[in-house]
Order: C-alpha cells, then sequence, then structure tokens
C-alpha cells in the first residue's frame, strides 16, 4: 500500500524524508509537504506513517490488488512503549490491537567501551564480547579439529 | 570532469569501515568497537540506520536461537539442519560457528529491551518452532540500531556506496570504498585498513507477481540491491552458490511470512479441494532427489515443489486455513501481530479484501525468486572459516575474511551459511568485526594506499548517468522516451524479464536449460552494455541506477552459476529441464565463480563440501 500525505496536516517538517528506507518521500518543492515520489517502490514499511510527528501520512492498498475503502492506522509510542493499530475493514469492521515494543528506557544501551577492555588472550580466542557469560553455559562449545575422511567429498 | 566538477569530495580515513547497517552491519560494528577500543570504527548506510535493511517494519521472531542454557538445542542440531534444508550443500563451519554464539546475540537483544514473549509455564523464551523464539519485535531496528550507533566512531547515512578500493601496490587487497551522498550529491572516499561489507541481499532481480504500483510489495524488501554482491564480486571475491535463489510460499499479494501460522498456530494448509497433498508426493520427491527428501522438516524447496505441483494440476488456490487456528482472542493477536510487526501490507490486504482470518482462509502462493545468504538459501561469497575447528582448506586467515585481504563480509553477503536470519546475521557481523580488529592490529603500519587514479575514474563513472541525462534529454520534446538513454526502471524491468523468461522466474513456473540459460546471457549481456546508458534526472534516481547495476552484475553471477551446476539439486527453487534429477555423484560440490573485472571474464570451479559434523 503505497503512502500519501494528506496536504492539511502536514507542515513540511521532514522527519519522513529523513527515514524512508527507500528514499521515496520527499519534499514538493511548491507545496512545501511531503509526497510519494516513487509508489511502485514502496514496501509499505510504515517507518514514515509511524515517524510523522503530525499523523499526516496514510497508506492505500496497492492499486493492483488491494480493492477500496480500507484503512490501517497506526500509533507509536516511544515513552509508554507501545504501539496501537486500528483496522478498518472495506466493510466496515474494525479490530483494534496494541503491542509492547520496548522493555528498556530508549538511549539506555549500555556501549561496548563502558566494559572492561578485554585483554591479548581473549582478543586472541574465540569468545566474542560478554562471552562465555552472556552465553549462560558453561563454555564456548567448540568441535575437535576437522581430520578430512571419507564422509568429505568433492564430488570431483 | 565538465559538467559536474564543482562537486565535493570528502575523504575519510578510518581503520575499519562498515558497509550497510543493517543487521549484519549493526552487530560489525558493536563487536568492533567493543575489541578495538582506539580503533576508529565507521558506518556507512545508503539510507537511515534507524529503519534501514530488510527489517525496517521489525519482525515477529528471532528466527535462530538454540537455547543451549536449557538444554533445548546444540549447535550441531542446528548444522543438521541446515544441511539437511539445503540438500547437503552447507559450510558445515560456518553455521556451526553462528550457532555456538547466537545464544549470547539474542541475550543482549533482550538486556538492550527487546521484549522478548515467554513461555509461562517454563519461563523460557516462547518458542515458535525448534529455532524460533517470538518477539515483540516493531522497534527490533531501531534497538539495534541504537547499540550501533553508540559503538561507531562516525555513522554516514544516506551514502550509496557504489565500488570498493584496492590497495595499489597488491592488486588482491581492499583500501576502502566510494560512494555519493544521496541528498546533496557530494562524492565519499572512504579510506579503510579493513571493511566488512554487510549491504544486504537482492530482491527485483527475478519479475515480481505484483505489478505496476504494487511492484514495490516483493517479500525480501524492494531496497535489498544486491549491493553486497555486487561490491565484493567486483573487488574480485569468490563467490559461491549463486545459483541457490529462494523462493517462499508466502500469503498471496501481501507476502505475510508463514512461521507462526504454522509451527505456533498449528494451521494447516490444504489444496483448492481441502485436501493435504504434501505427503502423497514423498514418493515423486525421492525420485528426483533421493535420500534429500527424508529429511524432517521436509526441505523447504520440496514444500514449495509440492504447492507448485498442485497449482500446475488446477488444485489450486492453496489454502492457508487461519479460520481454524485462531480460536481464542490470544491466538488471534498473536497472529495479527505477527504481520504489523513484520509485513504490513498482509494487514491492508485482509482489511480491503474482507478477510477475517478468523474466518476465512487466506490463499498462499510461491513468490518470485530472491538472491540471498541469510534465510533458507546462502548464496554470498567464499569465505575463510572460524581458526579452531574450520577444515584447513576452509581458511586462510582471518574468520569471515572473503578471498580478497581485508575484505570481510556478514549476513546476506557471506555465502554457504544459510538460516542465520536476523540474529544469525548480526552474530556473523560480531564474528567479522573481531575479526577485522585482529587483522587491523596485525597490520601494524602496513597501511593500504589508494591511486588517485582509482578515485577519479570512479568518480566520473558514478556520476555519469547525470549527464547521460542532462545531454539526452535536449533530443527529444519530454517524456520518458528518448533515443540515447534508458531509465533505471526501464533497465531493472529488463532485467527482470530476462531473469523471469531465461533463469527459472515464475513464467516458467521457475524452469530453465542450457539453451534458456544461453539466450538470457546474450540479452544480459546487451543490458550491461546499456548500463553505461542509463540516464539519471536527479540524486534519487542516481542512486537508482547504482542499484540496477549491482542487480544486473549479481544477476550474471546467478545466471552462470545456473548454467554451470548441471543438476536439479533444489526443486521448488528452479529446475534444469536438462538435467531434472539431483546427482551427488557429480555435484555434492559448491559452485565457485570468480570475475576478473579488468577482462570482463568467469571463471568457474568446484569446491569440496566437508562434512564436520556426523
Ligand atoms: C519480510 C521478512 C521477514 C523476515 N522474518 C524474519 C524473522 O521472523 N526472524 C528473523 O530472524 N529473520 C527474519 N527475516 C530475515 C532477516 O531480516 C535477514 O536475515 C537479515 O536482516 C539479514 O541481515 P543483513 O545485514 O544481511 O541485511 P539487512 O539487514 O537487509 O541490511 C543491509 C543494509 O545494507 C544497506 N545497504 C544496501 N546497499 C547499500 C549500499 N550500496 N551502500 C550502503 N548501504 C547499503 C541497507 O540499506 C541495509 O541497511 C525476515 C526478512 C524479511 C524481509
Ligand atoms: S513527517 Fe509528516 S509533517 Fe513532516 S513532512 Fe512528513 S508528512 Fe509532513
Ligand atoms: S511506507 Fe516505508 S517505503 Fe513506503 S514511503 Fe513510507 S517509509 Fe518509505
Amino acid at each position: 500500500m503505497p503512502t500519501f500525505t494528506y496536504m492539511t496536516r502536514c507542515d513540511g517538517c521532514g522527519e519522513c524524508v529523513d527515514i524512508c528506507p527507500s528514499d521515496i518521500m520527499h519534499i514538493d518543492t511548491v507545496y512545501r509537504r511531503s509526497y510519494n515520489i516513487e509508489p511502485n517502490f514502496c514496501w509499505e514499511c510504515f517507518s514514515c506513517v509511524k515517524a510523522c510527528p503530525q499523523h499526516a501520512i496514510d497508506v492505500r492498498g496497492y492499486a493492483d490488488f488491494a480493492p477500496l475503502g480500507h484503512s490501517v492506522r497506526v500509533r507509536r509510542e516511544e515513552a509508554s512503549g507501545t504501539i496501537s493499530w486500528k483496522i478498518r475493514y472495506r466493510d466496515g469492521r474494525e479490530k483494534l490491537f496494541s503491542f509492547p515494543i520496548r522493555t528498556t528506557p530508549w538511549g539506555s544501551i549500555k556501549p561496548p567501551t563502558e566494559y572492561v577492555a578485554p585483554d591479548a588472550d581473549a582478543l586472541n580466542s574465540p569468545l566474542l564480547a560478554h562471552e562465555p557469560a552472556a552465553l549462560m553455559v558453561a563454555a564456548l562449545p567448540t568441535l575437535p579439529p576437522f581430520e578430512p575422511d571419507m564422509s568429505s567429498k568433492s564430488g570431483g | 570532469m565538465g559538467l559536474f566538477s564543482s562537486r565535493k569530495t570528502h575523504i575519510v580515513d578510518t581503520d575499519i569501515l562498515v558497509i550497510g547497517g543493517g543487521f549484519g552491519g549493526c552487530g560489525a560494528t558493536y563487536e568492533s568497537r567493543y575489541w578495538g577500543r582506539n580503533l576508529k570504527v565507521t558506518l556507512v548506510e545508503k539510507a537511515n540506520i534507524e529503519r534501514s535493511g530488510a527489517v525496517a517494519h521489525g519482525l515477529s521472531a528471532i528466527n535462530c536461537y538454540m537455547g543451549m542454557r536449557w538444554n533445548e538445542n546444540q549447535p550441531e542440531d542446528f548444522v543438521r539442519y541446515a544441511r539437511g534444508d539445503l540438500m547437503g550443500l552447507v559450510r558445515e563451519d560456518l553455521i556451526y560457528d553462528i550457532a555456538r554464539h547466537v545464544d549470547s546475540t539474542v541475550h543482549l537483544f533482550e538486556e538492550w529491551g527487546l521484549p522478548i514473549m515467554k513461555n509461562p509455564e517454563t519461563g523460557h523464551y516462547l518458542r515458535e518452532g525448534k529455532w524460533q523464539v517470538m518477539i515483540h519485535g516493531e522497534s527490533y531496528k531501531p534497538i539495534i540500531a541504537e547499540a550501533a550507533r553508540k559503538s561507531a566512531s562516525e555513522v554516514h547515512n544516506r551514502i550509496m556506496v557504489t565500488h570498493l578500493l584496492m590497495d595499489a601496490a597488491h592488486p588482491n587487497r581492499v583500501a576502502g570504498a566510494v560512494g555519493f551522498n544521496v541528498r546533496d550529491g557530494s562524492f565519499y572516499v572512504f579510506r579503510a585498513k579493513a571493511v566488512v561489507v554487510a549491504a544486504g541481499g537482492a530482491s527485483h532481480i527475478f519479475k515480481p507477481r505484483s505489478v505496476g504500483e504494487g511492484m514495490g510489495r516483493t517479500w525480501y524488501a524492494p531496497w535489498s540491491s544486491a549491493s553486497a554482491y555486487g561490491l565484493v564480486l567486483r573487488a574480485g571475491a569468490q563467490m559461491i552458490q549463486m545459483e541457490n535463489r529462494i523462493v517462499l510460499a508466502r500469503f498471496k499479494d501481501g507476502y505475510g511470512p508463514v512461521g507462526a501460522w504454522f509451527l505456533l498456530l498449528k494451521a494447516l494448509a490444504t489444496n483448492a479441494y481441502g485436501e493435504r497433498f504434501e505427503a502423497s508426493m514423498l514418493e515423486e520427491m525421492k525420485a528426483l532427489v533421493g535420500k534429500y527428501a527424508e529429511a524432517t522438516p521436509l526441505p523447504t524447496c520440496l514444500r514449495n515443489h509440492a504447492v507448485l505441483q498442485e497449482i500446475k494440476a488446477g488444485r489450486g488456490p492453496i489454502y492457508m486455513h487461519t479460520q481454524n487456528a485462531i480460536d481464542t482472542r490470544e491466538k488471534e493477536e498473536i497472529g495479527w501481530e505477527d504481520f504489523l510487526d513484520m509485513t504490513v501490507g498482509q494487514a491492508v490486504v485482509w482489511a480491503s479484501q474482507n478477510i477475517d482470518p478468523k474466518e476465512k482462509p487466506s490463499e498462499l502462493i510461491t513468490s518470485e525468486p530472491y538472491v540471498m545468504g541469510s534465510h533458507a538459501t546462502c548464496s554470498g561469497a567464499w569465505a575463510s572459516g572460524p581458526e579452531d575447528c574450520a577444515p584447513a582448506d576452509y581458511q586462510w586467515g582471518y574468520n569471515r575474511m572473503t578471498t580478497v585481504e581485508g575484505l570481510f563480509g556478514a549476513g546476506d553477503t557471506i555465502g554457504g551459511s544459510a538460516h542465520k536470519f536476523s540474529s544469525g546475521s548480526f552474530t556473523e557481523g560480531r564474528i567479522a568485526g573481531k575479526a577485522a580488529v585482529r587483522y587491523v592490529m596485525a597490520l601494524a603500519g602496513n597501511t593500504p594506499r589508494v591511486d588517485e587514479a582509482q578515485i577519479g575514474q570512479l568518480r566520473e563513472e558514478i556520476y555519469r548517468p547525470l549527464a547521460n541525462y542532462e545531454i539526452g534529454r535536449h533530443e527529444i520534446v519530454a517524456g520518458s522516451v528518448a533515443p540515447s538513454y534508458i531509465s533505471p526502471l526501464h533497465g531493472l524491468q529488463r532485467l527482470e524479464k530476462i531473469m523471469d523468461e531465461y533463469v527459472g522466474g515464475i513464467s516458467t513456473l521457475y524452469m530453465t536449460s542450457e539453451p534458456m540459460l544461453n539466450r538470457g546471457q546474450e540479452l544480459l549481456t546487451m543490458l550491461k552494455e546499456d548500463l553505461d546508458h542509463i540516464g539519471a534526472d536527479g540524486l534519487h534516481q542516481l542512486q537508482r541506477t547504482w542499484e540496477l547495476k549491482h542487480r544486473v552484475w549479481t544477476s550474471e553471477a546467478v545466471l552462470r552459476h545456473t548454467l554451470y551446476r548441471q543438476e536439479t539439486r533444489w526443486p521448488g527453487y528452479y529446475y534444469r529441464g536438462d538435467f531434472p534429477k539431483l546427482d551427488d555423484a557429480e555435484w555434492h560440490a559448491f559452485t565457485a565463480s570468480r570475475y576478473d573485472v579488468k577482462t570482463g571474464e568467469w571463471q568457474m570451479s568446484k569446491l569440496p563440501v566437508h562434512h564436520i559434523i556426523a
């Protein structure tokens, strides 16, 4: 479902332009508001819809298979860590859903540099950062060195 | 120089350059910062890492998790599973390596704030299937992007990387990359000691089922532009299994994934007459592929094969009986969240076509083929394996280094290790990131040197499509038809048509053969020549031009590998009509290619498959 922008709601802030992974939300030079410049490269990922502070972006299902009259609206709230969806069917039925999106405050991830620096032994071992503790098993599994035998065949 | 000589150039010097800020790239950035405290780590991305790559929507499951802490699975089990699914041909060392590390990645994700669902009885992660765990994953990508931003010295968003740079003194050593800023058009030169390519797999190589406005509604993201392959193969890296494209059975038109419906909600799929058809085809499949049809679960390609046989026999549509699977509000929510977290378009199909999954079944169909290395498929670069357990001929230095010195890869970039998915791609990024740190430290003062002439030539080449358009459009009044240039979309549609009709796309029901491939190669060669005549009417179309070039270069590898492997290894992914059966005596091997950018020649060979797990 490609996106479109409601003329009366958009204030041209550019958040949608900044986020679209397909680089297809652009600001119209005459109206100073956003629009989808290439609907046939839209993945309906809703990244722009979720990012718009004015809720000015909506979607209309792809013309080649989606009959008119539906809507899928979303509100993503980082502060409360939830996303809510309102789905309206062509025949008018509605469904509401709400799901969690994150369990920790935004910005709270500890950068790797805040952990004690590893030593040279660890650098030359197969262990990755925080292992073996982060594996929650005693040790990183390993295999005996490989010995070529009948189980390998190159097939010519 | 001419028209565009006033364009600004930015030179960025860095120790480690990570190209593509998706799952592999974010993993590589985090890990290289962890081990390389004093190194400069630069992440470059064509979109915005907050929502880039295959996981822009989010995801509803982590598809690769062992659960070693609860003794649920061991890495060896995972290797057997991936090997069975890929009809015997995988890099077992690489898969084992991912499997033994992936749990630590998933535990890190949970600590960062990714909501992982729990089984109320056991307190363990809620399993979707044997390897998958369910998540509330709408913000999966923003969460890992936060970790990557905190790890990188610099993140450059909106830079489309077009080429890798090679060391002037050692032609088989990488020295950085070039690209352009999609917003202001400036030219970027990254000079790096080590490069990790994590630029994702490929959609829109084959013509999609959706047409017109809907053409972007592919399963893999329309921005998965084959750059991982386009970049590394032009640098001379050896590629493997490029014929191993993937076809997926998905909810029709919306491309909703089927995993949660089959595995967690236990929905059944039948033909139009309500019959379950898979089991009755087992004997026929054994005649085609022998013992590989006995694997449990049945390999992904063979499940497609069964769907195709039903459709060919006129017993479609195939239906997923969602209506029998969601009998409680809780299950209804799981079913909807599955799509709202990861493929919102499926919810739109339901709303627009008045399909309530609680009441009606939904159609399933097989998709157009995709080229990637992280799903139930393993196209990509040939990489050095883990030092402690890879066979000797699978290692030549650093883990996940390609055959080009200093050039590493992760996720869709690396061949042979199927079933990585999101968590495994991030894990592979971590493995590559750590190895890149070791590589850079060992280089000491021996820094690669970039030749100015090489940079100047690439700069000219990168912006030429703007000049083609600027000059060519004066020949015509208006419109999109010009005698001297074609648009990137024109080129893309030509490519998709060639691949679809000659290399095993949907229009031939995935069938191809030597004569068809040879004809496809003739047409592809002319398309390659026409790539010099793409006209771009601005920076956005310049990005589309370079995405197209990466797709075309990759497609040639797909075609040549498909021609080289004279058997039908994965019925349901594609068929060689002239070699309809699996042939273990000749083809229990990886297909490998090396492209020489100077001569334009391809060198094809076989590489051995070693089974390191019984
Ligand atoms: C619909 C769907 C459902 C899926 N479901 C699941 C699931 O349930 N569970 C699971 O674990 N996995 C799932 N996957 C798979 C998972 O998303 C991939 O395996 C994973 O994202 C691959 O990681 P990657 O780093 O190789 O590619 P990506 O994550 O796609 O990252 C590639 C990055 O490179 C950037 N890039 C590309 N070209 C260039 C260039 N030229 N210059 C600069 N940057 C560039 C892209 O913008 C992107 O950010 C799903 C994928 C899809 C599409
Ligand atoms: S984010 Fe919303 S308000 Fe801002 S430019 Fe886009 S549509 Fe307009
Ligand atoms: S839905 Fe996604 S692809 Fe489409 S315009 Fe919005 S951000 Fe871009």
